[in-house]
């Protein structure tokens, strides 16, 4: 009982205890620092500390894939099973690692080294994407055993290519623009300015500017400010959502690491312009380093008074806590992520109500993406005006986009809205890699479709994608050339989601696995007659009856390829009648 | 003093009070809509999906269970599109669980035309027979995930929380902490979890027993001898 590692884990405990329930992530983080798994006598003592049932807490760690209720191995490496990073030799790595590595302990012991299969990175740019002890490499296809394991590679480093450099100017740099860089480059000014503005008038800026969310579902930024400032109750809540998770999507990733004092402004102006005074930000538990820039930036803020008591001199106070996930890809789902910062398993709420009335812990809230929040230091700053003369009347602004798959340049992409497909893929980023044929590519993610080569000339815009029947969704554009099994796609796709589904509702519980069974099938024995109605049926019926846009979007890629190509599940042969 | 709230479902205008759900005000004008995971003395959570209807305006269908009426809605509770997505909710639901005890998934399978073998690759979800406690047993092959039981044990009822989740998505289950029987856990064997089990995954042991063929004299033997043995070693696990 007295095993001296317990003994930390207490004294930390009593740390936590005064924040409850909402400390458990944290508290289940910390433990598995100290033991590398959480185990039961731990689990036990933060049940009592933090005053929840044990078997909540047992729900909660069950429910994140990077908390372990057993021991693990020495060293647990992420290998990345999304369709880029597979297409780049993830799986050979696999194959390797079991025939080459000494992974085995001498007697019998804990393992070395454990390779998990892994969703999407964050590292697409870099396929295939590895994570070595949360450490991220690169380039890790032509690299040796020896020196993944040890650790002995490079931190990958993001191409960066911009026709406009709103969000990314201090991007690209190799290292963070720390806040006196940050401020040199005008940083904080914008922050200024809105102090000595209402919040009225801040918010009437954010909307004459026409920001829309950048995280997928393109709801007016000023609206959702107006809504939660108007709503009675308090305390309120600003929310960074970087839980970035969506296959092919790293622009987050970048923004953090890169120019994290641009986050922080942007949340400081939403949190004066709706009246909160605490505000959090939830970065998915695969970004350790992301995470731990964030906070070096959040210690450099609080320390000249850009967080803390009565802000400059002003009537405004505010306090932000960083959080980090813990492997699922649903806590990106808004709702879910306000549960999982509860202590919670991240299941999605039923909406309505909507976060603006009842958020974070049923309190007026607005959440609001990484990329969004970058955008508003430049819109305080410059004026809504000047904001709305780059993009299109209808998409204002710049927007990050992700590149990845087989193109002659991965990275990321900062264009004005408007700018067409073809103008990116191929003046931008060179074409598709080896001068071959662009067959397919995946726009807005897993959950998103697809484009070919009629969809070249399409503008890069919410009103033009939208007509042209693609999502914009995160910024994902990942590209397949002609060599490529689009079955494989989708099989993957599918497994994804299959692997990230809460199990909240039964369309997406069960449909997901309906999915995945059917085109693991197909992949394996060939299609069938009947595949491609049950692929439809499954897929209508999650897209229509799904609690969430995890479930809502599940089938989007099968009913995008479907579409797309007419016999791309036509039986082998036909069943006898 | 509550507002009354006039909407039209399938044609026929109705007059509820401000709040009711789409579920009651059907109720209220003979009007049924069919449920799985809902239980009127438990929180309602919109998991089954069984009860979506359609309402103009909406993207998507609307859980009639927790979606409150609201002025001059539009809902239609058995159009094609809902059918179709009750019809496949069943089919694969059949294809995960052994439903074979829960009379109203049968009849709405039934009812719905719904193929039992429309999924024939699925792989169920398996779980081998909990028999942990003198009290009752645990099939979790049978269980639909209808939280019932672990609304009942926390705030819904009896405020033990014995229960709860391990895993997610399709191989989520009901679940102890780490696993361990009942019997050390929080559970005070109220039998709540029992009475709200639609599908006979929870189900008294003497039940159990009778169903496996014993006579009620054996049965008195065998649980007499299993009270027993686990008075004399109170710790021992199942």
């Amino acid at each position: 009982m007295d095993d001296p590692k317990l003994m930390d884990l207490q004294t930390k405990l009593d740390e936590f205890a005064p924040t409850g329930r909402s400390a458990l992530l944290p508290a289940l983080h910390h433990t598995q620092k100290l033991f590398g798994y959480i185990p039961q006598a731990a689990a036990s003592r933060i049940a009592a500390s933090l005053h929840i049932p044990l078997a909540n807490v047992h729900g909660v760690i069950d429910f994140y894939t990077l908390f372990y209720r057993q021991p693990v191995a020495e060293t647990v490496i992420h290998v990345c099973n999304d369709p880029v990073c597979a297409f780049a030799g993830s799986d050979s790595l696999f194959k390797n690692f079991y025939r080459e590595v000494p992974h085995q302990a001498a007697s019998g012991g804990l393992e070395t080294i454990a390779l998990e299969r892994s969703p999407c990175l964050g590292l697409c740019e870099h396929a295939p994407a590895l994570l070595v002890q949360g450490m991220a490499t690169a380039g890790a296809a032509g690299q040796s055993w020896q020196d993944i394991i040890t650790g002995n590679f490079g931190r990958p480093h993001t191409q960066i290519t911009r026709e406009v450099d709103i969000l990314t100017s201090n991007c690209g740099k190799g290292a963070p623009t720390w806040l006196a860089a940050y401020e040199a480059s005008g940083g904080y000014q914008a922050f200024r300015k809105a102090l000595g503005m209402s919040p009225a008038e801040v918010i009437s800026q954010v909307k004459a500017s026409g920001l829309v969310g950048r995280g997928g579902a393109a709801f007016p930024t000023g609206v959702k400010w107006e809504g939660a400032a108007n709503a009675p109750g308090s305390p309120k809540y600003v929310v960074c959502n970087a839980d970035e998770a969506e296959p092919g999507t790293f622009k987050d990733r970048v923004m953090m690491e890169s120019d994290p004092h641009r986050i922080l402004e942007g949340m400081l102006i939403a949190a004066y312009a709706i009246g909160a005074n605490k505000g959090y930000m939830y970065i998915r538990g695969e970004y350790i380093h992301q995470f731990e820039v964030m906070a070096q930036a959040r210690q450099e803020a609080m320390t000249v008074g850009y967080i803390g008591e009565r802000v400059l001199g002003s009537d405004f106070s505010f306090d932000l806590e960083l959080r980090l996930g813990a492997g699922a890809y649903v806590c990106g789902e808004e709702t879910a992520l306000f549960e999982s910062i509860e202590g919670k398993r991240g299941l999605p709420r039923i909406k309505p109500p909507f976060p603006i009335t009842h958020g974070l812990f049923g309190k007026p809230t607005v959440i609001n993406n990484v990329e969004t929040l970058a955008n508003v230091p430049y819109i305080l700053s410059n004026g809504a005006e000047a904001y709305r003369k780059i993009g299109t009347e209808r998409s204002p602004g710049p927007k990050l986009f992700c590149l990845s798959g087989d193109v002659e340049k991965p990275g990321l992409y900062e264009v004005p809205f408007g700018v067409t497909f073809r103008h990116v893929l191929y003046d931008l980023a060179g074409g598709v890699r080896g001068g071959r044929k662009m067959q397919a590519t995946l726009f807005g993610g897993a959950a998103g479709a697809f484009a070919t080569e009629k969809d070249l000339d399409v503008r890069l815009s919410f009103e033009d994608l939208k007509a042209a029947g693609l999502p914009l969704g995160s910024g994902v554009i990942m590209v397949f050339d002609d060599s490529r099994d689009l079955k494989q796609i989708l099989l993957r796709l599918a497994r994804f989601f299959a692997e990230e589904s809460c199990g909240k509702c039964f369309p997406c519980q069960i449909g997901t696995q309906r999915q995945l069974e059917i085109l693991q099938n197909i992949a394996s024995y060939g299609t069938s007659a009947g595949d491609r109605e049950q692929l439809e049926d499954v897929a209508r019926t999650m897209t229509d009856a799904s609690i969430c846009g995890l479930g809502q979007t599940a089938g989007s890629a099968v009913m995008s390829a479907i579409q797309q190509w007419q016999d791309l599940f036509k039986p082998a042969r036909e069943r006898k009648e | 003093m509550t507002d009354d709230i006039t909407l039209t479902i399938d044609e026929r205008p109705v007059t509820v009070p401000e709040g009711t759900t789409i579920l009651q005000a059907a109720k209220s004008v003979g009007i049924n809509i069919p449920t799985i995971c809902y239980h009127e003395f438990c929180t309602s959570n919109g998991l089954c999906r069984i009860c979506v209807v359609e309402v103009e305006g909406s993207r998507t269908l609307v859980p009639a269970c927790v979606a409150k009426v609201s002025q001059d809605m539009v809902v239609r509770t058995r159009t094609p599109r809902v059918v179709n997505a009750r019809r496949t909710i069943l089919e694969m639901l059949n294809a995960s669980v052994d439903l074979s005890e829960d009379e109203n998934i049968q009849d709405l399978m039934h009812e719905y035309a719904a193929d039992e073998a429309r999924f024939p690759l699925a792989e169920p979800r398996q779980h081998a027979i909990l028999d942990d406690n003198p009290m009752y047993i645990r099939d979790y092959a049978k269980c639909i995930l209808c939280w019932r039981c672990v609304q009942v044990c926390a705030d819904d009822a009896q405020y033990t929380y014995a229960i709860n989740f391990s895993g997610r998505g399709y191989h989520t289950s009901i679940s102890t902490y780490y696993d361990l029987p009942l019997t050390e856990t929080t559970c005070v064997f109220c039998g709540q979890c029992v009475g709200v089990c639609p599908t006979g995954a929870l189900k008294p042991k003497r039940e159990w027993l009778m169903e496996l063929g014993y006579t009620p004299d054996q049965i008195m033997q065998m649980t007499r001898t299993e009270r027993k043995s686990r008075m004399r070693r109170p710790q021992a696990s199942a």
